[in-house]
């Protein structure tokens, strides 16, 4: 449990982190708050050569809500959001599922733009990135482009970052008042990824369902924005039958493997059973 | 000086903190600040770091190891392998159990993370550097996972060292793969008596392997002074006067010139009572390096490689008449010992104390045999927070009794209670031969029932059902009863020893002139508060305050030899050693007083602190004054000073009971157990220190919940092992573990000195059948008879899905 030999780096802007990046080139890792990649050095799964952290950089803490738009930056923790009273009434959403993130000492370190850049399956923020429709700001020497949440992820730890990018931060519409929302995560003890997870954001108008995002955390090899599963409740009256098709719709793009947790099947199952009760939890927090 | 008015005697006993006082723990204030002094945080000049390489298979030649790259990297100064020991014979160790283990694997590896090479370097990250860069070249061979399978006729061989020695170190074996078969009780008997039973039921119960996991891994420093030729070792040791002894047999060192210490440790759970590889080549290290060498697992290599717990397969069947009056016990099991027999027992009990499965209950006749194999998992079989294979016994009769209550339609408590060992049938012997000390289980179990609220948790679960099939709620209510004795405290010499040192333990204590006294004990505290309790036996018994008196224990050099702590062996030998003791100071105090006091000694009686003359309590000499006395006068007669030793050897185990009652709520879509109440009531005889008691029992359930509930170490089919790391082993934390509710009553040992029976693994034997039984009552009007453990997520779900619950 110890890792292979490598340099440290800590630049104090961003331009120096992303100069050190097109340096060192590829054997170069960025670190944020190190809770996906440290273990792997520690099982030496990763061996990186040089370690960029990217904490010293200012820019790239801290939470903007205006016109509209939320704006959280990449190195700001996870206990960060949860402690953000205008996020919470905002987009009450994030501090939900950031408290069901590992544990309070992991939450002090972990930070947003870890959790959503790593593409780590396991990790919860992107499914509900993809809920929202965040768009990851990337930053290059050639300069800044934005990526959808739900088309960043290509595979596990495959992503649409670019070799010499730095994910800087997540942009999201905010949430139409009174809007309805729920993560539901079920796992087997504090400090471990979902058996499956899902996050739902859905908007009710005079008693129909006018708009319904869906995204699922862990039941495939990249998070799964559900589609089709928010669509069968859009138009709805969220009764028995649309639930259940969206529950359907759901479980049909899942394809988790067979882990400690359970067989596939079964975490298909929990899949659904979290859209379900997720759904049911939205609902009744719209208004 | 005695003319001031004498505190009451009461006042005077409390101002002690002797027995039944809740005075809070005096090694916390080092804990608590971080202060304690753990193996890994010795550090000594010029010491080196070793650490392992492993086997990435279960089963496989060695066809080659190249140690070349890792000797170029800077800072490695040495790579040992089995070929580098086999000229000192050190190449394999012997178990605890008779067998012989590879300290580096020879040849062969014979399960995953087997120990290969030890690499030694300047420090702990070029060690780690170098054990990337050993090369080893693998023929990978059949894997033998399934125990089952281990004496089928084309079994892969696992040991090929012992192929042909069939005379095993427990009798003779049946097959390669077989290590012993020990049985106890009337087969032929219970076979009729079962015949002519109205009902019987059978049933395949398994406990699964899983793993001690204390917080703190195993470790050592060996330091081998060359000057002097005295070997060192502090290590991680839950019995450091055995390491001493078999260290010296084992190396030829003289005993005296072998040093054991184990410092401060962070929980030991049985996991600590083993010899492991990394102390060997350690100790190997620094006799060839002439400096000392520190060897530390991490987490992952302390769950795969160092003792396991459980991995019995016990098929049980009892019997009973149409009443409900049991007949007969018979339980065959068939014993997962790993690729070593590593097991942690006394040497003529392979099964520990298996036979205690007769449980709480008058069973006329009885049988069981216990077949120990081989397979490609890592050695052990240590008593995971239970005496020697009783939580195995304690789970698989209390499954049971639960199944013979739900197949007569009986309620399960009444049929504990009718089938309970009665009170005045104490001292009472089993049908498996176990003569139980003392116990009360009908006011044990009604107190419980009473104080849950028993039969309106059953009237509710009616209810639940019903609502449940009307479908107003997806989660099915369950109570799980179990009432267990656990057989404590190895153990008489007569019977019980490890490799051949009787299980007798030890105190000495010296008072000092000003009334204060150090107390040095053969045992070795992993956390249970010896620093705290010891005293408070000694306080009792001499009459000087707790607070006054120091404990010692754990440096072979200073403790008087003992077996160490584990079986909830401590307070039963030692603690009796420490009354005793503390009776000859008291003894020798008397002499003096008597002198002091010119009277008689057979004129004075002690009261508390002192001895008074009898009709004359106003002349006295307290213990503090006559501690004075002894080495400041010449008393004709009577040495100077006041010391004592006590070797104890009990005249027999003691056996602690409980009643435990635990009430889930099982969702059945997720397969998630919710536990809403536990109350646990304990009788552990005469009760030290309630507050280290209740901690004690917090600490067993937690740890009962975790292993009833999650934690398996399981393997593949190719001999990999699964959940081999924190991820997905199973440690509870505070959001998962429930609220306790503890209580307790007191029936003495008769044969302890104080009483006392032992308490810190009874919430681990009780608490594992109370939410197994639990779990498995919640589906039991559905006709579920039995599931497996652990009950996790995925088993629950699967188990309601297969009673066509799910959705």
């Amino acid at each position: 449990m110890i890792p292979g030999s490598f340099d440290y780096h800590r630049p104090a802007s961003l331009d120096a982190a992303i100069s050190l990046l097109a340096s060192l080139g590829e054997e170069a890792r960025v670190v944020a708050g190190g809770h996906s990649l440290i273990p792997m050095m520690k099982l030496r799964m990763a061996v990186p050569e040089h370690l960029i952290d990217l904490q010293d950089i200012d820019d790239l803490k801290g939470i903007a809500i205006n016109a509209g738009t939320i704006t959280i930056g990449a190195m700001t923790t996870q206990a960060e959001l949860i402690a953000s009273a205008e996020l919470e009434s905002a987009c009450p959403i994030i501090k939900e599922t950031a408290l069901l993130i590992a544990d309070p000492q992991v939450r002090n370190v972990g930070t947003i733009g870890g959790n959503v850049a790593n593409g780590d399956p396991g990790n919860d923020m992107p499914a509900l990135m993809q809920a929202l429709d965040a768009q990851y700001v990337l930053q290059g020497s050639g300069g800044s482009r934005e990526v959808s949440a739900r088309d960043f992820y290509e595979a596990a730890y495959f992503t649409a970052i670019e070799d010499g990018e730095i994910l800087t931060a997540v942009r999201f519409a905010t949430p139409a008042a009174g809007h309805g929302y729920a993560y539901f995560k079920q796992k087997r003890k504090i400090g471990d990824y979902a058996t499956a997870a899902a996050a739902v954001i859905l908007t009710i108008d005079g008693g129909t369902c006018s708009s319904a995002s869906i995204a699922l955390t862990n039941v495939g090899d990249t998070p799964l924005f559900a589609q089709a599963a928010g669509e069968a409740l859009i138009g709805s009256s969220l009764d028995q039958g649309a639930v259940a098709a969206a529950v359907e719709a759901a479980k049909a793009i899942t394809d988790p493997v067979a882990d400690g947790r359970g067989p596939a099947g079964f975490r298909t199952h929990i899949a659904g059973v979290m859209v379900g009760r997720a759904i049911a939890c939205a609902a009744e927090r719209a208004n | 000086m005695n003319d001031q008015t004498i505190p009451p005697a009461a006042e005077r006993a409390a101002a002690l903190q002797g027995l039944g006082s809740s005075r809070k723990r005096v090694e916390d204030a080092r804990f608590t600040q971080g202060k304690g002094n753990y193996v890994d945080d010795i550090k000594l000049p010029g010491m080196l770091f070793g650490d392992f390489a492993r086997s990435s298979h279960g089963h496989a030649r060695i066809k080659s190891i190249n140690k070349e790259a890792a000797l170029a990297v800077p800072g490695v100064i040495a790579v040992l392998t089995a070929e580098d020991l086999k000229p000192l014979n050190l190449h394999y160790m012997p178990t605890l159990a008779g067998d012989v283990q590879a300290v580096l694997a020879d040849e062969k590896v014979l399960f995953q993370n087997q120990e290969i090479a030890f690499v030694v370097a300047e420090d702990r990250y070029a060690a780690a550097d170098g054990v990337e860069l050993i090369e080893v070249e693998y023929e990978e061979l059949p894997a033998l996972v399934d125990p089952f399978k281990a004496m089928d006729d084309d079994a892969p061989l696992l040991r090929e060292d012992i192929k042909d020695k069939m005379d095993g170190a427990h009798g003779p074996r049946k097959h390669y793969n077989h290590i012993f078969y020990w049985e106890e009780g009337d087969k032929e008997g219970t076979d009729k008596a079962l015949a002519e039973s109205d009902v019987v039921v059978e049933e395949l119960i398994t406990y699964p392997r899983c793993h001690p996991s204390p917080i703190e891994t195993c470790g050592c420093v060996a330091s081998m002074d060359k000057i002097n030729g005295k070997l060192t070792i502090w290590g991680t040791f839950q019995a450091p006067h055995a390491v001493r002894t078999v260290a010296s047999l084992i190396t030829n060192i003289a005993e005296h010139n072998i040093r054991i210490v184990s410092p401060d440790i962070g929980g030991g759970f049985g996991n600590k009572v083993g010899v492991y590889p990394g102390y060997i080549c350690a100790a190997v290290a620094s006799i060839v390096t002439g400096v000392p060498v520190k060897w530390i697992e991490d987490k992952i290599e302390n769950l795969t490689a160092t003792a396991f717990a459980r991995d019995y397969h016990m098929t049980g069947k009892i019997g009973a008449t149409k009443d409900g009056k049991i007949t007969a016990l018979s339980c065959n099991v068939l014993a997962d010992h790993g690729a070593f027999d590593a097991c942690a027992d006394p040497t003529q009990f392979p099964a520990g104390f298996f036979s205690i499965c007769t449980g709480s209950y008058d069973i006329p006749v009885a049988h069981c045999g216990v077949d120990g194999v081989y397979t490609n998992k890592a050695p052990g079989g240590v008593a995971y927070r239970c005496s020697f294979r009783v939580t195995e016994a304690a789970y698989m009769i209390e499954r049971m009794i639960d199944i013979l209550a739900r197949k007569m339609d009986m309620d399960p408590a009444e049929l504990r209670m009718k089938n309970f060992i009665k009170k005045e049938q104490f001292p009472y012997t089993s049908a498996l031969g176990w003569e139980y000390d003392s116990g009360d289980y009908h006011t044990a179990m009604e107190k419980a029932m009473e104080t849950v609220g028993y039969k309106a948790l059953r009237a509710e679960q009616v209810e639940n059902r019903a609502a449940f099939a009307r479908g107003e709620t997806r989660a099915l209510m369950g109570v799980g009863v179990a009432f267990f004795t656990e057989i404590v405290g190895a153990g008489p010499v007569k019977n019980c020893d490890i490799l051949g040192l009787g299980m007798f333990d030890s105190c000495e204590i010296r008072i000092h002139p000003t009334g204060s006294a150090i107390a040095r004990v053969g045992t070795i505290s992993q956390g249970q508060g010896h620093a705290t309790t010891f005293p408070q036996i000694l306080a009792s018994e001499i009459g000087l305050p707790a607070e006054d008196i120091t404990v010692e224990e754990g440096d072979t050099d200073t403790a008087p030899y003992g077996l160490g702590t584990y079986g909830s062996r401590t307070t039963p030998v030692a603690g009796a050693a420490a009354a005793m003791a503390g009776r000859k100071i008291r003894a020798k105090a008397q002499m003096i007083a008597a002198y002091l006091l010119e009277v008689h000694d057979g004129d004075l009686e002690w009261d508390v602190d002192r001895f008074q003359v009898k009709g004359n309590p106003e002349k006295f000499k307290t213990m503090k004054e006559l501690a004075f006395a002894a080495y400041s006068q010449a008393i004709p007669g009577i040495e100077p000073g006041l010391e004592a030793v006590s070797y104890y050897d009990p005249p027999n185990m003691t056996y602690p009971f409980g009643a435990y009652i635990c009430v889930v709520d099982v969702d059945v879509d997720t397969g998630v157990v919710d536990v809403r109440r536990f109350y646990a009531l304990d009788d552990c005889g005469t009760r030290i220190n309630p507050m280290i008691i209740e901690g004690q029992v917090h600490g067993g359930l937690t740890e009962a919940l975790a292993i009833a509930m999650g934690q398996e170490i399981s393997y593949d089919a190719m001999g990999n092992v699964k959940g081999g790391s924190l991820m997905d082993y199973y440690l509870p934390t505070a959001v998962e573990t429930p609220v306790w509710e503890t209580d307790h009553t007191v029936t003495p040992s008769p044969h302890h000195p104080i009483g006392a029976k032992g308490v810190g693994e009874s919430p681990n034997v009780g608490g594992v059948p109370a939410f197994s039984n639990a779990v498995n009552d919640a589906f039991a009007h559905l006709g579920l008879t039995h599931t497996q453990m652990p009950h996790d997520h995925w088993r629950v779900w699967q188990t309601a899905q297969r009673l066509g619950v799910t959705g």
